[in-house]
Parts: C-alpha cells; sequence; structure tokens
C-alpha cells in the first residue's frame, strides 16, 4: 500500500471511538501493542491527556507508568494484561500499580483482551482500567 | 479503464416518475479495464440491465466484485443474463465473514424460499473468493478492498490502472460515533486506504444532513460527510452515490447544490451519480 494511503486497521477504528465514548478508562494499542489511544476518562487516571502524550511505543509502556504489582515488584510488558493480551493471545486480568504521567502512584484494575479482525488475524488490543476507592498512594 | 453506472439507487429500487432522471435502479457498475475485462462493482438491480447488453456477445470471464451481501447489492444477482450461461466463468469477490463462506452466504438468498432456484442450479461456471488483505490484480487493474464502516462485513473498492484510480464505497458511515469528521486525522477515518488521492470517488451520500440524527448507525452518509469524507481524502472528483429511496431528483439536485456550496472551489464539482453515467480514466 502506497505511504499516503497508510490507515488504522478498521477494529482500532471502531475501537477508538467506542472508547471515545465511554465513560470507563479504556486503552486501545495496535498489533505492536503500541499505544496508540487512551481516552478521557483514563486521562484522569494517566495524569496526562492524549493530545499532550500522543502515541507511544510498547516498550515505553512499562517506564513510562513504572507498573508494579502490589507487593512493589516491578512488572514488564509481558506481565501487563496488555502484554499478554498482545503476546498470548488471550484475555488478562489483575490489580497493579502505576505511576501516572503526573508521578503519582494508583492502584488500578486492569482487563485486557485481544482484538482479531479475523481469527488468525490480530490487529491490536484494548484494556479498561478503573481505580478502586482509595487507590490512589503517595 | 471506463466505468459506466447501471444503478445507484440505495436500499431498495425505486422506480417511478420522481426519479426518472438519476434512476432507480440499485447499486451496479460495470468497469471495462484496457484489456476489455470485465469488473462489475455489486450486483444490485442494475446488473439485470448491464447483463441484457451483454447477450450479444457474452464475455468469457467476469469478475463481481461485491462490497457487500445487503440484498440492494446482491438482488439483481440471480437476473444477470451471463450467470445462465454454460460459456460464462464468473468470479465473484465479497469480504470474509468469521462465520459462513461467501459462496453459502450467497446461497442463502438464492434458493427456496427467496428464489426459485438454487445456487447450484445455476450453468455459469462460479468461483468464490474472499478479497484478499493485500492488493491484486485483475485484467491489468490493481485492486484493493479495505474494509469500511458499514453493519456486517462491508469493503470498499480502489482500482487503479495505469496510474488513473477509482474508488467506490457506496455503503459508508465514516461519521459514526464522531463529533467532528472533518476534524479527524485521516488515518483514522474509515475508507482513507480506500480513497485517498483517487481520480473519482463514489461515496455514499444517502441522507441530508437535518435526515440523519434519527439514522445514526444506519451504515450510511450524509451529503455533507461525503463531500467532507471526499475533501479529507483529496478525491480529485466526488460523484454523490446511494441516493435514499425517499430522495425525488429534485431533491437530489437541491442537495447537490448544498454539496457544491462545501466543496468550495477547488477542482471539479460534486455530481450526482445517475443511470448512464460514464467516466473515461486513460
Amino acid at each position: 500500500m502506497a505511504q499516503g494511503r497508510q490507515q488504522k486497521n478498521l477494529i482500532l477504528i471502531l475501537a477508538r471511538e467506542f472508547a471515545s465514548k465511554l465513560a470507563t478508562p479504556m486503552f486501545v494499542v495496535d498489533a505492536e501493542g503500541d499505544l496508540v489511544f487512551y481516552n478521557e476518562p483514563a486521562e484522569d487516571v494517566l495524569g496526562r491527556s492524549f493530545a499532550e502524550a500522543g502515541e507511544m511505543p510498547a516498550e515505553a509502556l512499562p517506564s513510562l507508568f513504572s507498573p508494579e504489582d502490589l507487593a512493589g515488584k516491578p512488572l514488564s510488558l509481558e506481565e501487563l494484561p496488555l502484554g499478554i493480551a498482545i503476546v498470548a493471545r488471550k484475555p488478562a486480568h489483575r490489580d497493579l500499580r502505576i505511576a501516572g504521567l503526573d508521578g503519582r502512584k494508583r492502584v488500578v484494575s486492569v482487563t485486557a483482551f485481544p482484538l482479531f479482525a479475523h481469527a488468525d488475524e490480530l490487529v491490536g488490543a484494548v484494556a479498561v482500567f478503573w481505580q478502586p476507592p482509595g487507590g490512589e498512594t503517595p | 479503464m471506463r466505468a459506466r453506472i447501471w444503478g445507484c439507487r440505495g436500499s431498495i429500487a425505486t422506480p417511478g416518475p420522481g426519479t426518472l432522471r438519476y434512476g432507480g435502479n440499485t447499486s451496479c457498475v460495470e468497469l471495462r479495464t484496457r484489456e476489455r475485462t470485465l469488473i462489475v462493482l455489486d450486483a444490485g438491480t442494475g446488473i439485470r440491465l448491464l447483463g441484457a447488453t451483454l447477450e450479444a456477445e457474452p464475455p468469457a470471464t467476469i469478475h463481481l466484485l461485491l462490497t457487500h451481501l445487503h440484498l440492494d447489492h446482491l438482488e439483481g444477482l440471480p437476473f444477470f443474463a451471463p450467470l445462465w450461461s454454460e460459456g460464462t466463468e464468473l468470479h465473484v469477490w465479497g469480504p470474509p465473514s468469521p462465520v459462513r463462506s461467501l459462496e453459502n452466504r450467497i446461497a442463502r438468498y438464492i434458493s427456496p424460499p427467496l428464489f426459485p432456484r438454487r445456487l447450484a442450479d445455476v450453468p455459469a461456471r462460479l468461483s468464490f473468493h474472499d478479497v484478499p488483505k493485500e492488493e491484486w490484480m485483475i485484467g491489468g487493474v490493481q485492486i484493493l478492498a479495505h474494509p469500511v464502516t458499514h453493519p456486517g462485513p462491508t469493503v470498499g473498492y480502489r482500482l487503479t490502472e495505469d496510474g488513473r484510480s477509482l474508488a467506490y464505497i457506496p455503503d459508508h458511515e465514516p461519521a459514526l460515533g464522531l463529533n467532528d469528521l472533518a476534524a479527524m486525522p485521516p488515518e483514522w477515518l474509515s475508507g482513507h486506504a480506500v480513497a485517498t488521492d483517487v481520480d473519482i470517488l463514489l461515496h455514499d451520500a444517502q441522507y441530508s444532513a437535518e435526515e440523519y440524527p434519527a439514522r445514526v448507525g444506519w451504515g450510511h452518509s450524509t451529503v455533507d460527510h461525503a463531500v467532507t469524507f471526499g475533501l479529507s481524502a483529496g478525491a480529485r472528483h466526488l460523484v454523490l452515490f446511494h441516493h435514499d429511496p425517499l430522495h425525488r431528483d429534485s431533491d437530489l439536485e437541491a442537495l447537490l447544490v448544498s454539496a457544491a456550496q462545501r466543496w468550495g472551489d477547488g477542482g471539479t464539482p460534486p455530481a450526482l451519480a445517475r443511470e448512464g453515467l460514464t467516466f473515461e480514466l486513460d
């Protein structure tokens, strides 16, 4: 396909529009795990708007959000629900702690699942996450 | 490459005095390549008229490219004369479904109780193909099929020969869920891959802006959406397609005035698709 005709996969376009209408924080990543969108409710959790942060490569996500389990052990990309959804191509859920882009630590519950355009064609994944009451830590 | 419109009405065939100038047949466009290969876009009721012109000199091979299987894009197929000739080799291309093959989905229509004959009774030699994910060639024409926003598996087509291109997206709702279609980066627009920088864009323009709010999610565009999408894609000539069955000729002409104003002074102004309209892409 010519460079000028590059377009996001339709499933990602629809996922972005779905996310943009939700009151629940949501991430959308492409098939490489690169973050291509997060919605306004997610901005409250992450501490920065998507317009400011923009798209992010997958390998940058752990360093940006410093994810760790509830005991404080750092989590690799492959241990995150989104990483599992992309690498293992299966849904995943866990509670974890992240540092928002504003520097504040928050406990979040994350559920991620892969997006298949066809049975054999992974085009990305979405993660829904929320902050339990009292989840923000200094 | 030469194109001719045989049907451009949306949803249901609409004969009568109110549709004489633009026609009442549902979607069908004939394409002839430089090599004289026949490619047909969709099998709405317009394909019956095309088939009648082929009876004197039927082509040995025909490629039918279906955007999707909603009835207004398929209902003419069993009335396409070459289908009932043993000498015809008909290749049918369409969007894949995760559930049923293209052949099985079409056979649901061409079988009792919806039709008196079965698809298996058809004497033409039929081949069914899911459209490839990558571009492919038919008769010297490069073809791209790309999924677009419309209920159910649906694609738009881009056909390119000798650097000239035509995009065909008759059923498309790129504005679904968007607050402002014009504000979206092009790579986030459904259909962008098909329509970018095309010479001719045949695009869904079913509704007026006033009609759309009651039909959000039905899979179609307003005339304004079509213009915005065409401008965003850099299409050189926008042809408004898939006219609403409730729109009489005079209604369409009023919508065209609005489209031309919105299009502005850049390039060829939009046109209304009509039966018999031809395009030369040489």
